[in-house]
Order: structure tokens, then sequence, then C-alpha cells
């Protein structure tokens, strides 16, 4: 079932001021029909620099009809450098939050806020910056780096649900793995434990907290450990090097493995030592 | 508010006549099957009715049915049976739209077990490429596992013909008929399937059943690994509520088989032909003669499906979308993409899948107010402006 506040259904069910403005001195277009939405945003600014009216045209689901409504209903009466301080956060909890994997239905807002805002001045189309990393939604290094900072994102999947970067056919996730550690560096932020996962994700995420977390320390002491499999919520793992004849192994995989993976993937996992 | 059940591939509603001969299996007959007393024997009696009428239903003999907890697992059965009893062969080969069921065990088994899966790609109805099968079926394949018919289109695949190619060529033919039980007649008796998986819920049987044929004298390695339950091809006690459920439902759809195809074929129809009649830029995607009586996929091009869905949702009518925004993916369904369906359709396609409990009433409301919230959401959308300028 979908995830909406009452105010993304509002909104929805109810959009605020659908259309193109007849005589528009600023406009933004993101999106195409290949991406699955698209987004026309209209705006009349008058001698001061404050928008006047706004209006939208929207091809998405609920959430990005929603965001647009309520992006038009932000900017009208701010002058062009309040507006400019939209975030896509701002969107967000304007409409009392957006489901995870809807967040880029506010990106994509705040986008063609800035398009029709650079439209109106006459800065033209900002040139493509960077090199496209996603084929699929054409996305830049550049640009992933801009939301990669200004997010705080950690994971490729984060990236996605903010620009879709790699949502679609995922040949890209090695390039945006790059970007993060290049950002991030060797060092990236403690990672935070998602509220909800797909079993994919989960694993995923397990893979990844053992090679990041979990691994270098091992390796430390002339040990490793290797995941076997995943099933439901026990993750099968083998001890190799000085672990696996360690006598301590078994304090090693309880107190040291499942306790780092019960804090950073779920809380319901439990591992077991297979051969 | 009133539901409009159109949902109907997705899951079923639980038959009333269904519930009424399971609900004594909640409260006086909780025997265990396996049990020797008499109080136990009557559940057993009552489990081994429900195994002839299952198979009864697809024209087995009882002892080819092994009970199951849906078609998921019916499904894994299968094929990891036929890959353990042919150790030495490491090749699958299934269709690029499979459910997942199918379609993320292979993927799994190709990228984590070391299989060699081949996916057999469709035409733009979606028709499989039969010859692209045939070429790839080699010594080393173990099993070949394609759905009867495909539950986002309804398009039907020539099983029977398939089978036997398959057979002549040494490897294990399985069918996914999950949609197509109690839709299609069939008669496996006649037919060189060896193995064929159903689901009761989407047959009006209750969640928590499915079934697994097994043709007498195929290889066969438990999944589920424990008592001798199911003569030892799938341990744990039986679910015995929903079997007997399963076996009352598989008897009233060999007398609605009829129906589906006549009664409800028609409401599809007239459901598919006005919406088409009156609202522009519709296609349905996949072949309209080959295809389920319940089944239709309209794709609304310039508005995304999700959309769609909710709008219907505040008018409690229920059906499913091709689109990718529900499932968190960003990518439209694997299955229209198989057949090609361009980006502009199939974001904004509708699955509509009907049932015996469906009536005029049903899809007249729909006729009435599909119309207007495609037109609502196509003057939202960018795209339709830009088509009427030029
Ligand atoms: C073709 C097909 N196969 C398998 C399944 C899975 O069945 P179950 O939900 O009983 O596991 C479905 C259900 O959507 C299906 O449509």
């Amino acid at each position: 079932m979908w995830d909406y506040t009452d105010k993304v259904k509002e909104h929805f069910l109810n959009p605020r001021n659908v259309g193109v403005i007849e005589d528009a001195n600023g406009v933004g277009e993101v999106g195409s029909i290949a991406c699955g939405d698209a987004l026309k945003l209209t705006l009349k600014v008058d001698d001061n620099n404050r928008i006047t009216d706004a209006g939208f045209q929207t091809f998405g689901c609920a959430s990005a009809i929603a965001s647009s409504s309520a992006l038009t209903e932000m900017v009208k009466g701010l002058t062009l450098d309040e507006a400019s301080e939209i975030t896509n956060d701002d969107i967000a909890e304007f409409l009392g939050g957006l489901p995870r994997e809807k967040i880029h239905c506010s990106v994509m807002g705040r986008e063609a806020l800035e398009k029709a805002i650079r439209d109106y001045r006459g800065e033209g189309e900002k040139e493509i910056d960077g090199e496209i990393v996603c084929e699929c939604f054409g996305v830049t290094d550049k640009e992933i780096e801009t939301i990669v900072k200004e997010n705080g994102l950690t994971r490729v999947e984060d990236v996605t649900n903010y620009i879709k970067a790699g949502g679609g056919c995922g040949k890209c996730h090695e390039g945006i793995e790059g970007i993060l550690r290049a950002h991030w560096g060797e060092e990236p932020p403690p990672m935070k434990k998602p509220a909800y996962m797909t079993n994919l994700q989960k694993i995923k995420l397990i893979e990844e907290t053992l090679e990041r977390e979990i691994q270098p320390s091992l390796k430390q002491d002339g040990g490793n450990i290797e995941l076997v499999d995943v099933d439901g919520d026990r993750v099968m793992v083998k001890l190799l090097g000085t672990c696996s004849s360690c006598s301590l192994s078994q304090v090693t995989l309880k107190d040291y493995v499942e306790k780092k993976l019960r804090e950073l993937v779920s809380g319901d996992l439990t591992v077991e030592e297979v051969s | 508010m009133n539901i409009t059940y159109l949902d109907n591939n997705a899951t079923t509603r639980t038959a009333p006549e269904v519930v009424e001969k399971m609900l004594p299996f909640y409260t006086e007959y909780y025997g265990n099957p396996s049990s020797m007393y008499g109080f136990a024997g009557y559940v057993a009696k009552k489990l081994a009715e429900a195994r002839i009428k299952t198979a009864q239903l697809i024209g087995a003999s009882a002892e080819e049915i092994v009970f199951t907890s849906c078609g998921t697992e019916s499904d894994s059965t299968a094929i990891y049976a036929a890959l353990q009893s042919y150790p030495h062969k490491k090749h699958i080969l299934t269709t690029r739209v499979e459910h997942p069921a199918v379609k993320s065990l292979c993927e799994h088994l190709s990228a984590k077990k070391g299989y060699r899966v081949t996916f057999v790609p469709v035409d733009g109805k979606g028709f499989l490429d039969l010859d692209y099968l045939y070429d790839h079926i080699t010594d080393d394949t173990a099993i070949v596992s394609v759905m009867w018919a495909n539950n986002e289109t309804g398009v039907i695949f020539p099983v029977e013909d398939i089978a036997r190619v398959v057979k002549k060529r040494g490897a294990v033919f399985h069918t996914d008929a999950v949609q197509a039980v109690g839709k299609i007649p069939m008669n496996l008796a006649d037919t060189d399937i060896d193995m064929l998986s159903l689901s009761g819920h989407k047959l009006h049987a209750p969640k928590g059943a499915g079934a697994l044929y097994i043709r007498k004298g195929t290889k066969f390695a438990p999944f589920l690994i424990g008592g001798h339950q199911e003569k030892g091809r799938r341990g744990g006690t039986e679910n015995t509520a929903s079997i007997v459920g399963l076996g009352k439902a598989c008897e009233l759809a060999g007398e609605r088989i009829e129906e589906e195809n006549t009664r409800v074929r028609a409401l599809r129809d007239k459901l598919e032909t006005e919406i088409l009649k009156q609202v522009p830029h519709t296609v349905i995607n996949g072949d309209i003669h080959n295809r389920l009586p319940n089944t239709t996929s309209i794709g609304f091009e310039y508005v995304e499906g999700e959309s769609i869905l909710l709008m219907l949702n505040e008018l409690g009518i229920c059906a499913s979308s091709g689109s990718a925004c529900t499932s968190g993916s960003l990518e439209p369904s694997h299955v229209l993409r198989a057949l090609g369906v361009p980006f502009t359709i199939a974001h904004g396609s509708i699955r509509f899948s009907l049932s015996v409990y469906n009536s005029d009433a049903d899809i007249d409301f729909v006729i009435e107010q599909l119309p207007p919230i495609i037109e609502k959401l196509r003057m939202i959308s960018p795209f339709r402006a830009q088509e009427n300028q030029t």
C-alpha cells in the first residue's frame, strides 16, 4: 500500500496551479517519459524579482504530482533569491515527508525551479557539468557528487532514491561507488541502519557491512570472514585464516560479528558458522 | 466504500463454499493426519479427497500431487528437484517473462550457484521465440521451465508443444501454471509435462496452500526434508484446513471454467473495448487472442500507472500496474520491457484481472470512472500538452 501522508494525497487529488502560465518569463523542464517522471515549471516574475504566479505540468507518480503542486504553492510570493534557497528537503517537509524511494520527486522539483530561475535570469541552460555516469537516467558525476555532499549519502541505493542514478540497468553502480569513495575517502561516516529493507537490500547491506566494518579488523589479526549464504535472518559465514583455528572463534562470531551486523543491518540477524 | 475487485491475478476472494469446508478443520478436526487413531484418520481421509479433487482439475492422478504452501514453493521445489536429480547438468532454460518465483530463483542460481541460465525472449505480442528455445536445449540442460500463462499480460504459451520437444531432447519440463489452472482446461495425462506448479489463492482457495504436480516416474528430490508427509516428497505437517479448501476450490474451478471462458471473458472484452473506444492513445499489451479470459493489460500513454491506481483506489477499484513506481524499482515491469512496450506506454500500464465474482455492474462502474481519471491526469501531464500544440 502507499505510504503517503495525507498532505501528499491531498495535493495529488487536488493539485494546485496545474497548467502553463500564459505570459511566463521563467520556464524549467526536467525529466522525460523514459525516466518515468517529468516536470515543466512555469513562473511569472515581476519587476521586483518576485514570483507572482507559478504553474506546473507533471508526468509521474502521485508523489511527483504532489511535489510539483507543493513547489508552486511554496514559491508564489517569494523573491527569486528566496526561492533559490528552497531545497528538496523543504519540499518533502512541506508535504509532511515522502517515502524513501520517492525522494527523487522532490529533487525533481528543486531542479525544475533552479532551471526556471536560470531561464528568467537569462543564464541559459546550465552546461552539462561533468560526465554522464548513469546512462539510463542521464546523470553526471558532478550531479551525483552534489547530491552526495548535500545530503550526506553513503550508499549507491541512497543515490538512486535521490536522483535515480543507478536505478535502471545497474551498470553504473561501480561508478557511483567510486564517487562515494572519492567523497568520503577511506573513512566513510558510520553507517546508519535503514528502517526497512527488501531481502536483496538486506543481503547487500550484510555484504557491505562485512566488507567495510568487519573484515578490516579481523584481517589485522591475520584472520578473515566470508559470507556463504543468507537465509531470512540467518547469516551463514565461514571463518578463515587465524580465525578458523582460533579457540575464541565462537566469541568472535557472536560477540563481534553478530553484534555488529545487528547494530548496522537488522536486530533480528543470527550468525552461524558453516564449513 | 464498495470494493470493485479487479486484481484477481494478484489474489482472489476465498469462495464462501471453500471457507465453509475449511472451518471445522480449525475447530473440531484438529488431528494430525499422520497420527494412527481414528480421530486423525478423518482428517487424513479429507486430505486424500482434496488430493483427488486437485488432481481431477488438471487431469492427473492423486499420487502425482504434492501439496505445498504456495506457488513459489512449488516452483522452487520443481527446479531444485531437477537440478539435484541431474547433478552433472548445469544449464537451465526459462523465459524472460517469468514471475519472480522462477525468474529470481534462476538469477540466484546463475549468480551464486554456478548454473548457466538462458532466458528465452518474446516478441511484441508476448509470444515466445520457440526457435530460440529449441536451439538452446543441450545435453547439459537439466530443466526447461516455461510458464503456462503470463500473470501480467495473460498471454498463453504453447507448453504442451514445448514439453513434447523438451522430453525428446532429454530434459525435464516444468511449467508455472499458477495463472492458468482453473482458467484453461488441461489434461496432464495426455501431455509430456513433467512438473506443474499451482497456487490455491489464485483460484479462490485460501492463501497457504499450493500444489506441485510430479508426473509418475519423474526423478525427484524434496525441497523441505523432514518427516514422511506427502510420501517423503515434502516434509512438514500438512496445512490441513487450507488443503481441504484447495480441494473444494479445485472442484468449484472445474465447474466454473466454462463461465470463466464465456461470461468472464465477455466482461473482460467489454471493459477493454469500451476503454479503448473512450480513451484515445490507449493500447492493449500482448496478443489479444491467445490470452487468459480474465486478464487485460491496458497501456495509457502520457500518464503514469501509480497515479491511475491511486485515483482508482479513491473509488474502491482495485487493479495493479506494470509501472515501477509501486515496486520501488525505477524500471517498468520486466514483462512489458521484454515485449518491447515503449516507455511511453509501459509506465502507464494497468492490469485488470477479473473473476467469476465480478458482475456487469463492476465493469460498468470502471468504464464510467476510468476515462475521466485518465483525462484528468493527462491534463496535468506535460507530454499530452506538447502533443496538442503540434
Ligand atoms: C505466474 C505466477 N507464478 C507464481 C506466483 C507465486 O505464487 P504464490 O504467491 O502462491 O507464491 C504468482 C503469483 O503472483 C504468479 O502469478
